[in-house]
C-alpha cells in the first residue's frame, strides 16, 4: 500500500479544521455545563441570557459545527494520505474551509444576539433572522465543496491506477460524502426554497409539515455522517494500532455500502407521533430503519475478530486471554474502545426509539437526549479524540509523549464517568416523563415533577465532570498542537493480510450503489411527499415573538 | 466474498431476531391497530374555531357515553386551553374517573407544540394545520402532569396542565 507524506502546506489545511473543532468543543461544552446547572434549579444565567439561546448554541456548535469540521478535516487527511491531493485540490480544500467558517460565524452571531433561538432543528413557523439560515446554508455548501474535492481526488487516482481497487479509506470517505450530499439536498431545498423567502417576508406562509419532513430526511443521515468516520477508524486504523491487520477489505466495503443505502430513506422514524403522515408509510420507514442492524452486526463481528486474531497471534491461547493482550494503556486504542462499548447501550436505546409504537413512550422526553449523548457525545466523540491523539502530532510534527498519553487515559475515564452519570439519569427521567429541551420548571408542582428534578441534579453532577473532561482535552490539544516535543507520530493505517481474498469488483460499482440508494429514497418518500403536499393545510405565517424577537 | 463460519452464524441469528422483531411490531400495528397517531386531518391554524371541536364552548372535558370522554384542547404559545370553569376562570385540571376511556383532540393556533400526559402513553406532536388525536384508557389513578415536550419558544417550560384520575 502506497501512502503519501504530507507537505507543510497540506498539514496546515487539515490543522485549520482541527482548530475550529477544538474551539467548538470548549465553547459548546461550556454551554452544556450551563444547561445542566440551570436545570438543577440552583443556578440562574447572568445578564438575562435565555436558556434556549445557550441550548441553540450547544446544539449548533457541537451537533453541526464541531462534527462537520472534524469530519471534513479528518477525511481530507485520509484522502491526502491514501490517494494524495494536488495543489488545485488543496486550494478547493481551503475554499471549503472558509465558506464553512464564514457560515459558522454568521449563524453564531445571530444565535448569540438572541435572533435565532430556534435550536439546531430550526422548526418553522418559529422564525429566526434570515442571516442564521444563510449561515447554515454556507456551512453545508462549504461541506459540498469538500465532498466534490474528495470525489475528484479519488477520480484522479483511479485514472492513474487503471484496474486497481481504490484504497479502502478513500472508498469509505467517498461513501460518506455521497451520503452527506444526497441527504443535505433535502435540508438545502427546505432552507433555500421554503424557509428563506418566507423568513425574508417574500412569501406569506410556509408548509410546516413539509419543512419538518425535509429536515428529517436530512436529520437521520446526519447521525450516520457522524458515525461513519468513527467506523473508518474502527475498521482500518484501530487494527494497526493494536498491531494487527485488516479483518476483511470486502466486508468493510459492503458494510459501508449498506449504511449508505439504509441511512436516508428512514427519516419518518423521527416523526412517528406526527398527525399528518400516513401510518403505513411510517411503518415502512421503520422497517427500513432496522436494516442497519445488518451492517452493525457485521461491524461488531469484524472488530472483535480483529481483536481476537491479533491477541492470539501474540500468543494468548485461552478463550478470552487475548482480551488482556490488547493495548489498554494506549489512549489511541482505549478512547475508541470505550466509544465502541458505549455503542452497545446506545444502539439498544436506538432500537427502542425507532419502534413504531414504543416510540410514544420516549418521544421528546429527555431519554432521547440521554440516547444521543451515548451515541454521538460518547461513541463518536471518544473515537474522534482517539484519532486526534495521533492525527494532531502527525500534522504538527510532534509526539504523543507518555505523559500526554496518560492524561488522555485520565480524560477517557473522566468522560466515561461523567457521561454514565448524566446519560443514565437522563434515560431514567425520560422514562418517567421528563421532557427534553426545557429550562428549569416546577410545572404543576406535583409529585411527578419533584422526581424529575432529583434526576436533573444528577445531570448537573455528570455535566460538571464532563466539563472537566473537556478542559483536559483542550489542554491536551494545545499541547499536541504547540508544545509537545518535536518528532514523528505515525499515521496508522492497517494493511491487508498477505493471503487476503480479492475484493469483488462489484463493490466499486458506484452507479449500482448510488442507483439503489436513489431508488430506495424514491420508494420511501415519493408517495408520502405527494400525500403531504396534496393534503396540506393552509400554510403558517411566521412567528417571531415566541423566541424573544420583537 | 468469503464469510467466516462463525460470522454466518452470527448474521443468521441477528437477522432471525430482526425478522421476529419486525413481525411483532407489524402484528401490533396492522392486526391490533396500534399505529401511532396519524389522522391526516387538516384545519386552518388561523381559524381553529371553524372546526366544531375547537369552538370555545366545546373545549375541555365532555362525557360522550358512560365512562367515555372527549377532551378538546387548543394549544398556543405558551398555554393549553382546556376551556372554562362554571365561574368563568380558565380550567387548569381535567378530572376523569379511573378506568375511563379518554380521547384527546389537540390542535395548535400558532407554532409546533407537544402534548404529553407524563407517565402515560399519551404523547403526540401538535402541529399548526393538523388535528392530533389519541385515545387512552386511564387505568392508574393519580395526578399526571401534561407537559409541552416540543420546543415552542422561550416560554416552552411554562406550558403545562394537569390530568387528575380519581
Ligand atoms: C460537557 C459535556 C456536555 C454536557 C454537560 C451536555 C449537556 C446537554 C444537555 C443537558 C442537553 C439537553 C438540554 C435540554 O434538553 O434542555 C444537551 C443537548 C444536546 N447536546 Fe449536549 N452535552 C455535552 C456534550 C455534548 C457533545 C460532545 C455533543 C455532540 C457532539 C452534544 C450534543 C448535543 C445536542 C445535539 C443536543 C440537543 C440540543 C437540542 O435539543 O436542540 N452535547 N446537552
Ligand atoms: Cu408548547
Ligand atoms: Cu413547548
Amino acid at each position: 500500500m502506497e501512502l503519501f507524506n504530507f507537505t507543510k502546506k497540506e498539514s496546515r489545511l487539515y490543522m485549520a479544521f482541527m482548530y475550529v473543532t477544538f474551539i467548538s468543543l470548549l465553547v459548546g461544552g461550556l454551554m452544556g455545563l450551563l444547561q445542566t446547572l440551570v436545570r438543577s434549579g440552583k443556578y440562574t444565567l447572568p445578564f438575562n441570557i435565555d436558556y434556549y439561546t445557550i441550548l441553540t448554541t450547544h446544539g449548533v456548535i457541537l451537533g453541526l459545527v464541531l462534527t462537520t469540521f472534524f469530519i471534513v478535516g479528518f477525511q481530507f487527511s485520509l484522502m491526502g494520505k491514501t490517494v494524495g491531493i494536488s495543489d488545485k485540490q488543496l486550494k478547493w480544500g481551503w475554499i471549503s474551509f472558509w465558506v464553512m467558517l464564514v457560515g459558522t460565524v454568521l449563524s453564531a452571531w445571530m444565535i448569540l444576539t438572541g435572533e435565532a433561538s430556534v435550536l439546531y432543528t430550526f422548526y418553522t413557523p418559529l422564525r429566526a433572522h434570515p442571516i442564521f439560515y444563510i449561515g447554515l446554508t454556507l456551512v453545508i455548501v462549504g461541506s459540498w465543496i469538500a465532498a466534490f474535492t474528495n470525489f475528484r481526488q479519488l477520480y484522479v487516482w483511479k485514472k492513474a491506477h487503471k484496474g486497481e481497487k481504490s484504497p479502502l479509506l478513500a472508498f469509505m470517505v467517498v461513501i460518506n460524502m455521497i451520503m452527506w450530499f444526497v441527504a443535505t439536498l433535502g435540508v438545502a431545498y427546505s432552507v433555500i426554497v421554503l424557509i428563506l423567502p418566507w423568513s425574508l417576508g417574500y412569501v406569506a406562509t410556509v408548509n410546516v409539515l413539509l419543512t419538518r419532513t425535509l429536515f428529517w430526511y436530512f436529520g437521520h443521515p446526519l447521525v450516520y455522517f457522524w458515525l461513519l468516520p468513527a467506523y473508518m477508524a474502527w475498521y482500518a486504523i484501530i487494527p494497526k494500532i493494536i498491531g494487527g491487520k485488516l479483518f476483511s477489505d470486502s466486508l468493510a466495503r459492503l458494510a459501508f455500502i449498506l449504511l449508505l443505502m439504509f441511512s436516508i430513506p428512514v427519516g419518518f422514524h423521527h416523526q412517528l407521533t406526527e398527525p399528518g403522515i400516513d401510518p403505513t408509510w411510517k411503518f415502512i420507514q421503520v422497517v427500513l430503519t432496522f436494516m442497519v442492524v445488518i451492517p452493525s452486526l457485521m461491524t461488531a463481528f469484524s472488530l472483535f475478530a480483529t481483536f481476537e486474531i491479533t491477541g492470539r497471534r501474540k500468543g494468548y491461547k485461552s478463550l478470552f486471554g487475548w482480551f488482556k493482550k490488547l493495548p489498554w494503556k494506549d489512549v489511541r486504542f482505549l478512547a475508541p474502545f470505550v466509544g465502541m462499548a458505549a455503542f452497545i447501550p446506545g444502539g439498544a436505546g436506538g432500537i427502542i426509539n425507532a419502534s413504531h409504537q414504543v416510540n410514544s413512550l420516549v418521544h421528546n422526553t429527555i431519554w432521547i437526549t440521554g440516547h444521543f449523548h451515548l451515541t454521538v457525545a460518547t461513541t463518536v466523540i471518544l473515537t474522534f479524540f482517539g484519532i486526534a491523539y495521533w492525527l494532531i502530532p502527525h500534522l504538527t510534527g510532534r509526539r504523543l509523549t507518555p505523559r500526554l498519553n496518560k492524561l488522555g487515559i485520565i480524560q477517557t475515564f473522566i468522560w466515561t464517568i461523567g457521561m454514565t452519570i448524566m446519560s443514565t439519569s437522563m434515560h431514567i427521567q425520560g422514562l418517567i416523563g421528563g421532557p427534553r429541551r426545557s429550562a428549569f420548571s416546577e410545572y404543576a408542582g406535583g409529585d411527578q415533577v419533584s422526581t424529575w428534578i432529583s434526576y436533573q441534579m444528577w445531570q448537573a453532577v455528570g455535566g460538571t465532570i464532563l466539563f472537566i473532561g473537556i478542559l483536559l482535552m483542550f489542554y491536551i490539544f494545545i499541547q499536541l498542537a504547540f508544545f509537545a516535543p518535536r518528532g514523528y507520530e505515525e499515521y496508522p493505517i492497517a494493511e491487508e493480510e498477505l493471503d487476503a481474498e480479492k475484493t469483488p469488483k462489484i463493490l466499486e460499482n458506484w452507479y449500482l450503489w448510488i442507483g439503489i440508494t436513489v431508488a430506495l429514497i424514491l420508494f420511501a418518500y415519493t408517495i408520502p411527499m405527494i400525500d403531504i403536499i396534496k393534503h396540506s393545510p393552509p400554510g403558517s405565517i411566521p412567528f417571531d415573538w415566541p423566541i424573544g424577537r420583537s | 466474498m468469503h464469510l467466516h463460519k462463525y460470522e454466518k452464524v452470527w448474521l443468521v441469528f441477528g437477522l432471525a431476531s430482526l425478522v421476529l422483531f419486525l413481525l411483532i411490531i407489524g402484528f401490533a400495528a396492522f392486526w391490533k391497530g396500534t399505529h401511532p397517531q396519524s389522522h391526516i386531518e387538516t384545519i386552518d391554524p388561523q381559524n381553529v374555531e371553524a372546526n366544531e371541536a375547537f369552538q370555545p364552548d366545546h373545549l375541555g372535558l365532555t362525557e360522550v357515553a358512560d365512562g367515555k370522554y372527549v377532551v378538546n384542547i387548543v394549544a398556543s404559545a405558551f398555554n393549553y386551553d382546556f376551556g372554562k370553569e362554571e365561574d368563568g376562570t380558565a380550567t387548569k385540571t381535567i378530572r376523569v374517573p379511573k378506568g375511563s376511556t379518554v380521547l384527546f383532540q389537540v390542535t395548535s393556533k400558532d407554532v409546533v407544540h407537544g402534548f404529553q400526559v407524563a407517565g402515560t402513553n399519551v404523547n403526540m406532536m401538535v402541529e399548526p394545520g393538523h388535528i392530533s388525536r389519541f385515545e387512552s384508557v386511564m387505568k392508574n389513578g393519580g395526578e399526571f402532569t401534561v407537559v409541552c415536550n416540543e420546543y415552542c419558544g422561550i416560554g416552552h417550560h411554562l406550558m403545562f396542565g394537569t390530568v387528575e384520575v380519581y
